[in-house]
């Protein structure tokens, strides 16, 4: 084998004036490549538009942003080679899959907003749908009913759940511990109609086939909450430095004085957040009442007698169930919506301020 | 040689016992609750597996005629929404973890996470307000010039609520899900391997693949079979948004379309009497099963990744 040395050819002198800007594409050229897309596309669906049609936004943002995709890319390819031209390209593919996801969500928004406002009165907050056709009425039961199960939901899966969670991070050794840890996972998994499947057969035995009340979609959404108050009671009672338990003990303090007085303190803004995230969650549950508490049109104050109607259950009903005119039906599911997606909205607001405001300190 | 001192038990107080004692209990509530579940659905079906179309009236011939083709229906719709949701919760999970400017991450995370909080029945109104309305032209669009390939085939759905339209909404519904949990996974990468990957020159999206994804894998997958198990649970918005036949077909777009076990649940429930409820609550009892083996999947991929991988 030989080797011959050839004399490297004579490098043909390009005129660059700054090597490490060579080979690369301006640092704007990703934006002014994006508005020239933009324009181009805007320009091609404005000649269609010309011609009568009505012009096509959507159809404009999705060319553009091919456009966009396929021009860096392609350009990347010729300036900075095919690895930097593959950067690019996923790039764009994975902000372009945010943007994705923000439609639904900006749409979602508008939509309710503009349909939930129509209705968004007094009278909404004020009145039942007791014998009320057509126009008029209000969600005042629902308001009620969503109040009075998801409270006492909450004052059942609260306990047990807090109580779980402490067993699991204080007390939770071998066979049972593993167990439960299994158990709630299976929980977590539970579909939410199963649960309300659960609480009317439960409540069938009792007081008879065909039975809805609202004690019984109070415990449907119980067993759907408790899982998420013991995994995210567990998580922050696990966050809890070993050092503070091991202080107290060092003092003297007894082990359920220390759980309460030093554990617990610390992790209650945590804590709190969990029960608050969620009740934000299953007060949109709508499939397990109404399989279990049913829909009514009257104000019921008795969890333990008669069908009991909640704002999920509300707007479902009034969807569903249209009358003449339907409008005012639509009107009224989607102002329930509204009324919901606010609720929802603050409670985890409050949520995230809690554990924002009222965590502890740790810094020295 | 003396006898090791016995070991001083600690003293036991009142309120110790009456604490411990009260957590066990709540630890045990939850083992009881779930017997509950299992009993009272396992109780309440026997009944339905003996049903025929002369007992109950929702039954053609027997049971599991009935509840074939909603078995079918629930996979496939739940099948197209993680086929459809999990590319783009990559994607977005990426872009938050590794594209997005530092300050904006979380806030952009946090704008990801209030699509979960939104209930479903509100999702259910905008698919069939709006979703479907927008989407129908675009079918037709699909069928004129796609019609060929087998999925696409028609005659097109007036209306837009289709089997596709429900999955979209389901997918909308679990992509937060899913993007949650592998931005937690790819945040946790370690840092050393990502800047040795881009100390050796390579560029984003060469780190990424080289040292994030291989190290997220495991939790892609769980987060996917997590998003799977509850679309197949979800139950208003597929009720609301799909007009089902309960055929079983592959095509996406036309009017005739697979029911679900939790829409149809739904939807039959509250007319239902007799036999017909123990039916209902019979299928409630197989979607159970389905969700809880898919779960079990998930807990099992995790177990069996967590021994290998670099997070402990």
């Amino acid at each position: 084998m030989t080797t011959t040395l050839t004399p490297p050819e004579p490098r043909v002198a390009t005129p660059v004036s700054n090597s490490l800007t060579a080979g690369k594409l301006p640092n704007g050229a990703p934006w002014m490549i994006l508005a020239a897309s933009l324009l181009v596309s805007a320009g091609l669906f404005g000649v269609i538009a010309l011609s009568g049609a009505e012009f096509n936004w959507v159809g404009t943002l999705v060319v553009a942003a091919l456009i966009y995709v396929v021009v860096i890319t392609v350009l990347s390819r010729i300036v900075e080679g095919s690895r930097r031209s593959t950067d690019r390209f996923v790039t764009s593919l994975v902000t372009g899959a945010f943007l994705l996801a923000m439609i639904p969500l900006v749409s979602l928004t508008i939509t309710v907003v503009t349909f939930g406002l129509a209705r968004f009165d007094p009278e909404f907050f004020t009145y039942s749908m007791r014998s009320v056709t057509g126009e008029g009425g209000g969600a005042l039961h629902a308001i009620v009913g969503t109040l009075l199960m998801t409270g006492t939901a909450a004052l059942i899966s609260i306990p047990i759940g807090l109580m779980t969670s402490i067993y699991l991070v204080e007390y939770g050794r071998g066979r049972l511990a593993r167990g439960i840890t299994f158990l709630v996972d299976v929980m977590t998994g539970i579909p939410s109609i199963v649960a309300g499947l659960f609480a009317y057969a439960l409540f069938a035995i009792f007081w008879g086939p065909g039975t809805r009340t609202g004690i019984a979609g109070a415990v449907a959404l119980a067993v759907l909450m408790i899982p998420v108050v013991v995994r995210s009671s567990e998580e922050m009672l696990r966050l809890v430095p070993n050092e503070l338990r091991e202080a107290a003990y060092a003092l003297g303090v007894p082990k359920w004085l220390t759980i309460v007085k030093v554990v617990l303190p610390t992790s209650i803004a945590g804590i709190t957040t969990g029960i608050m995230l969620s009740i934000a969650r299953v007060i949109g549950e709508t499939a397990p009442l109404l399989i279990a508490a049913g829909f009514t049109n009257s104000m019921n104050y008795d969890m333990t007698e008669g069908r009991m109607q909640s704002l999920p259950v509300f707007v479902y009903t009034q969807y569903a169930n249209q009358g003449t005119p339907a409008s005012a039906y639509l009107d009224r599911a989607w102002a329930a919506a509204l009324t919901l997606i606010l609720i929802v909205m603050a409670l985890n607001l409050i949520a995230r301020l809690v554990a924002r405001f009222f965590a502890p300190k740790f810094g020295r | 040689m003396s006898t090791a001192p016995a070991p001083i038990r600690a003293k036991q107080r009142p309120g110790d016992r009456v604490f411990s004692r009260s957590a066990v209990f709540a630890g045990s509530m939850i083992l009881v609750t779930l017997a509950a579940v299992a009993t009272f659905l396992i109780v309440q079906s026997v009944p339905a597996l003996f049903a025929t179309g002369e007992t109950a009236s929702i039954l053609d011939t027997n049971f599991w005629a009935y509840v074939g083709p909603l078995v079918f229906g629930t996979i496939w719709a739940a099948a197209l929404a993680l086929l459809l949701a999990l590319p783009v919760s990559i994607g977005i999970a990426l872009f938050i973890s590794h594209y997005a400017p530092r300050r904006l991450a979380s806030v952009l995370g946090y704008i990801v996470d209030l699509l979960a909080a939104v209930p479903s029945v509100v999702f259910g109104l905008w698919g069939i307000g709006v979703l479907a309305p927008a989407v129908q032209p675009l079918y037709t669009w699909l069928v004129d010039n796609l019609g060929w390939f087998p999925l696409f085939s028609g005659p097109v759905s007036g209306t837009g609520r289709t089997i596709l339209t429900a999955a979209v909404v389901l997918a909308v519904m679990i992509i937060p899900i899913i993007t949650a949990i592998s931005r937690e996974v790819f945040l946790q990468t370690p840092v050393l391997h990502e800047e040795a990957a881009l100390a050796l020159g390579a560029t984003r999206w060469e780190m990424i693949r080289t040292a994030v994804l291989p190290f997220g894998r495991p939790g892609i997958i769980s987060a996917a079979v997590l998003g799977l198990g509850r679309a197949l649970g979800e139950t208003m918005a597929v009720a609301m948004v799909l007009s089902a036949t309960g055929a079983v077909t592959f095509q996406l777009l036309t009017s005739v379309n697979p029911s679900t076990i939790a829409a149809n649940i739904a939807l039959s429930f509250p007319e239902a009497y007799g036999i017909n409820v123990n039916v209902l609550i019979a299928t409630g009892l197989i979607l159970f099963i389905v969700t809880f083996a898919v779960n079990a999947l998930a807990r099992w991929i995790v177990a069996r990744r967590s021994e290998f991988s670099g997070a402990n």
